[in-house]
């Protein structure tokens, strides 16, 4: 029994390529006109509710300030991110991987037990807590796939003027297209903490086995 | 330290990676199947009619940003501003039966739509405003357009870097039933900013599309050989998609 089946190997990484061309690029979009609106509509500086700073070239692809270029790989690459994401459901779905690790039980989600987790985190212990991931690490992964990652393809969709037609239930849900262009931004930044934050944690507990068994996919004896 | 300095030999790499293969034939070609499968996508999931969100008079909003040019300024548009646009025309010429030179009067006396819609910048930015004035679709239908039509150009008054201003649509996009040429702007006639006198509105999809200035409107087979070949000045000029509804 391997510690990580094919098909979530295979969408991590695909979805680490799509996710950083997405963001990168979503900030040369950022770049063409960096302040943010509630609502439906705002184009005039006293409008907008957060001047975004100019994100310098060597964090958006292209490494220069190019609207039209920026746009090219992001829409590209929403695509490889949302298919890899609809495959990697479907598939977990079939070979029971939310099932068996990422379904929480009722005891999980008592306060002391929750407590004595991050009580176990703080002393950097990661390794506790039943089956293959501890309660945090549960709602962490379950957070940015069944909420994040989904986010970020619904407001992208509302975003979009040729699919007006069917979007007019998530525009009222985000509350107007700018809005929604909002939550797309802030969205992606929560990603990207939660991208530093998985980062640091498996930098923290044997990075180089916890590479290479997400690409050779390990065994779960190993893991225990 | 080495790790530091691996991780940041990976990312310039990956960057100047990303460079050399956006510029890269294979990747041109990926990019447009892209744009390709979006249209086609946002066609099968929102209809080929489906319209686009229609507001009310309480959602205008207080104002419409003028983008692109904001005055042609040339003598000859200067010359018609001045008299109100009376002498100023649009034909709708190209693979049509009968080839029409309309003026503005001709054209507020065809059927009209007013649709009070949310106009997107390719920037970021909205707008809503209401627009009047006939649809496309009644227009190409008095020319009578030609079956072997595939797209319908619009040219314009004004030129921006030393080249006119153009775009262009398929023919969905010609008859979508919110297509239309505008003459009003919030019940007046079109302000210079936003196109006077006559500008297109293509509802679903960014604002680059909808030109402004409209001059002629010519139902065409290919758009090979139309000033740079890719359907639109932002097009030819800087690699914007030709499909601006994403």
């Amino acid at each position: 029994m391997k510690k990580h089946r094919l098909a979530t190997r295979l969408w991590h990484w695909v979805n680490l390529l799509s996710l950083a061309i997405l963001f990168m690029s979503g900030l040369n979009i950022s770049n063409a006109h960096p302040r943010l609106y509630w609502g439906n509509w705002g184009f005039e500086s006293g409008e907008a509710w957060l001047h975004v700073v100019r994100f310098p070239g060597w964090a958006t692809i292209p490494g220069h300030y190019s609207l039209a270029g920026s746009r090219l790989w992001h829409l590209t690459f929403a695509w490889v991110f949302a298919l890899a994401l609809l495959l990697f459901v479907i598939a977990s779905l079939f070979n029971r991987h939310f099932k068996r690790d990422l379904v929480t039980s009722r005891k999980e989600w008592r306060w002391s037990a929750i407590r004595a987790d991050i009580v176990a985190h703080l002393k950097f212990d990661f390794d506790h807590g039943e089956g293959k991931y501890n309660f945090l690490q549960k709602l962490a992964y379950g957070v940015v796939v069944f909420i994040l990652l989904p986010t970020m393809i619904f407001s992208g969709m509302s975003i979009s003027p040729g699919l007006e037609p069917i979007t007019d239930p998530l525009l009222a849900l985000f509350g107007g297209r700018q809005s929604a262009r909002s939550i797309h931004f802030i969205t992606a930044w929560a990603l990207f903490g939660f991208f530093m934050l998985h980062v640091a944690l498996v930098l923290l507990t044997n990075p180089l086995k916890q590479l290479r068994d997400m690409i050779t996919g390990g065994r779960i004896d190993e893991a225990a | 330290m080495k790790r530091r300095n691996l991780i940041v030999g990976l990312g310039a790499g990956f960057l100047a990676g990303c460079s050399k293969v956006g510029k890269s034939d294979p990747m041109q070609s990926l990019f447009k199947l892209a744009e390709d499968w979006h249209r086609g996508a946002h066609r099968a999931l929102a209809g080929k009619r489906g319209l686009a969100q229609e507001f009310t008079k309480a959602d205008i909003s207080p104002f419409f940003r003028g983008n692109g040019t904001t005055d042609p300024g040339d003598a000859a548009y200067t010359a018609h501003a001045a008299t109100g646009f009376a002498g100023w025309t649009i034909a709708v010429t190209g693979l049509v039966d009968r080839p029409l030179e309309l003026t503005l009067e001709q054209i507020k006396a065809l059927p009209q739509r007013t649709q009070i819609t949310r106009h997107d910048c390719v920037e970021g930015w909205s707008a809503i405003g209401e627009w009047t004035g006939p649809q496309l679709g009644t227009m190409l239908d008095l020319a009578g357009v030609q079956p072997n039509a595939n797209y319908v150009v619009f040219r314009c008054a004004d030129v921006l870097n030393g080249s006119a201003y153009y775009e262009s649509v398929d023919m969905v996009d010609a008859y979508h039933p919110q297509t239309i040429v505008a003459h009003a702007l919030n019940g007046a006639p079109l302000p210079v900013a936003n196109g006077a006198p006559l500008r297109m509105r293509i509802e679903r999809q960014l604002g680059y599309k909808s030109a402004k200035y409209v001059t002629a409107i010519e139902a065409v087979e290919s758009l090979d050989g139309i000033h740079g070949g890719k359907g639109g000045y932002w097009e030819d000029r800087s690699d914007y998609q030709w499909y601006a509804g994403a």
